[in-house]
């Protein structure tokens, strides 16, 4: 057998690729986090239960009504989008002109509300996600096992990501979005809809989240719990990414996947921890964060 | 805002009103262990000890932290281990819970402070859950069971506080204390800077205030005093456990905050008594918790966020300070 510092090469690449696959989710949500954050200058505390709102959307289609995955995977999202719209509507716009931290704090109850509920009817265990059939099993690549649902998740959540910042780098509506940003009351005056702007921003963000949510069900378990242990060490990563760019948030997620995959092979004990603390090392090094360019 | 010029324009009677409060208030507590279950008014004063330690930061200072839990749990695990496991008396395992917190601080502080707003609150969330994750795989706090059996001891020496109404008037009496030191700390020259650094951080800068070690001391006051609190409330209920370093338990404080009255003496207190007595409520109705304070948060940021000692000041007491509400973090 290969090793490497004295590492099985496999469990090395086995590690590494669960750090890829958590990586994979923490890039999508640090990425609506800073789609939302962007353009509201709100943080969203609720992205973790939006992530487990879509998770358990999926799970209760595919129980109740018998619908599988490949459609979830088009109206899950379109669900939490739709849900993250209507509370930008009915709350979230109140809070704009006050100071950012009562949106992080409103989002924050939000997220006690859905976790409840969940936790109320469903319990703390996990429920089990069937991987669809047309991604069971496995590929040998030769060096080691790939599951192909990781594989696809992988994959997925690439072009989520590549996807997500072509549409605000390249189209119409992100340059509308980007300039709503920089200056939203010019933007008004030139006649673009900028309460709607912001709407379907929160809206994106939620649909990213669930997206994320239905993805990640058949990998982890579904349990109301999957989303507020997220959401803290996606804070972290944003932290390190800095919220200037879209593209820094993407790296930076999968950078930390793979260092928290690297950790677990060399030194588990400190595989929970060392997010926090290239958190940390990077506050004192650079404090507004490797791409970020507010102090 | 108007805070620092309501000192010199409240009128006498106000004054005389608000110390009559307070006295009626202590009297109240004096007496209260002979018509409701001690036990239950001492976990309502460490908490509020625990929200007046946290307003000291988010009401004066302006500095909203997501990691009190860390001081507050923390300082409980010191106090019980050392009273527990080496045997040393209460006093000294109040202090050293106290001390332990004050450090913490210091580091979670140094960090966090390199940021502000909405950041700030990221980095203690995520030093928090730092610190929760060390908790659950260092041995000496016994991970899930938590440290039990914690015995209560004789304070100095002489007194038992086996004896309920002994421990009511020892958490009585350090609950004042604490509550007295941050209300000098408030309106000491001290303070003054501190609401400085809330209402215009730049200006303060500009005026030659090293605001970073302002803050940095703010916070670990905040953070020792908060302490204080944990390690009584684990020498009162014997244990110290995981539930008091989570996240949840730092939400928990801010809606005490935000429940009674952001940058007022008496609204943590009074959120803090809130929030404890609706949870013994809920404990027994089978209603979820979560849901109840989840629904309190968000109704509070929409519509009621100067709190309810805010609202009561605002209309009664300082009607001259109406709109004096805290919208700038």
């Amino acid at each position: 057998m290969t090793m490497i510092f004295g590492i099985p090469i496999q469990a090395l690449l086995g590690q590494l690729l669960v750090g890829l696959i958590n990586g994979s989710f923490y890039a999508m949500l640090s990425l609506g986090l800073a789609v939302i954050f962007g353009l509201l200058r709100i943080i969203n505390f609720a992205h973790g239960a939006l992530y487990m709102l879509g998770a358990f959307i999926g799970y209760l289609l595919l129980v109740h009504l018998g619908i599988g995955y490949w459609p979830a995977l088009i109206l899950v999202p379109l669900a939490v989008g739709v849900f993250g719209m209507a509370v930008e509507r009915a709350a979230l716009s109140r809070l704009y002109r006050l100071d950012p931290l009562y949106g992080l704090l409103f989002t924050f109850g939000m997220a006690l509300v859905i976790e409840g509920v969940f936790r109320f009817y469903y319990g703390v265990s996990g429920n089990p996600y069937a991987v669809p059939s047309l991604l069971a099993g496995g590929t040998n690549l030769g060096f080691m096992f790939l599951p192909n649902y990781r594989g696809w998740v992988v994959v997925a959540s690439l072009i989520v990501c590549i996807g997500t910042w072509l549409l605000i780098e390249k189209t119409r509506l992100g340059s509308y979005l980007r300039a709503a940003t920089e200056n939203p009351e010019l933007v008004q005056a030139f006649g673009v809809n900028v309460p709607l702007l912001l709407t379907l921003t929160y809206g994106l963000g939620a649909a990213l989240a669930g997206l994320a949510g239905i993805l990640a069900a058949p990998v982890y378990q579904v349990s109301p719990l999957m989303g507020s242990d997220l959401i803290i060490v996606v804070f972290a990563v944003v932290v390190i990414g800095g919220m200037g760019s879209i593209l820094g948030a993407i790296v930076t997620g999968y950078m930390l996947g793979l260092a928290e995959g690297l950790t677990k092979v060399f030194y588990p004990e400190a595989s929970n921890l060392v997010v926090f603390v290239i958190m940390a090392i990077v506050l004192l090094l650079r404090p507004a964060g490797l791409f970020g360019r507010d102090a | 805002m108007s805070e620092l010029t309501l000192q010199d324009e409240r009128t006498a009677a106000s004054v005389r009103l608000e110390r009559a409060l307070v006295a009626l208030c202590i009297v109240a507590l004096i007496a209260a262990p002979f018509f409701v279950y001690p036990i239950f008014i001492m976990k309502m004063l460490c908490f509020a000890l625990f929200a007046c330690a946290f307003n000291l930061l988010l009401g004066y200072t302006g500095l909203l932290s997501f990691g009190h839990a860390t001081f507050f749990g923390g300082a409980a695990y010191f106090c019980a281990y050392a009273v527990k496991a080496w045997g040393w008396p209460p006093e000294a395992g109040i202090l050293l819970g106290m001390g332990g917190a004050a450090v913490l601080g210091l580091v979670m502080g140094f960090f966090a402070i390199r940021r502000q707003g909405i950041y700030f609150a990221m980095i203690t969330l995520a030093l928090a859950q730092m610190f929760y994750f060390f908790c659950v795989q260092a041995p000496f706090t016994e991970g899930e069971d938590g440290i039990q059996g914690v015995p209560r001891g004789t304070l100095f020496g002489i007194l038992d506080l086996n004896v309920a109404m002994n421990m009511y008037y020892v958490v009585l009496a350090i609950f004042l204390i604490g509550v007295f030191a941050i209300w000098r700390i408030v309106n000491s020259p001290f303070g003054m800077i501190l609401r400085s650094i809330r209402e215009n951080e730049n200006r303060a800068i500009s005026l030659g205030y090293s605001v970073g070690r302002y803050k940095l001391a703010a916070f670990v006051m905040s953070a020792a005093l908060a302490g204080l609190a944990g390690a009584t409330k684990a020498i009162v209920f014997q244990f110290a456990t995981l539930t008091d370093v989570t996240w949840q338990m730092s939400g928990e404080v801010i809606l005490m905050n935000l429940l009674g009255g952001i940058g007022t003496m008496a609204g943590p207190a009074v959120g803090a008594g809130l929030v404890v007595g609706l949870e013994n409520t809920l404990a027994t109705s089978g209603f979820p918790v979560t849901i109840a304070t989840g629904l309190i948060f968000m109704i509070c940021v929409l519509i009621f966020r100067r709190g309810i000692v805010g609202e009561l000041y605002a209309r009664w007491l300082a009607p001259a300070e109406a709109g004096g509400e805290r919208d700038k973090g």
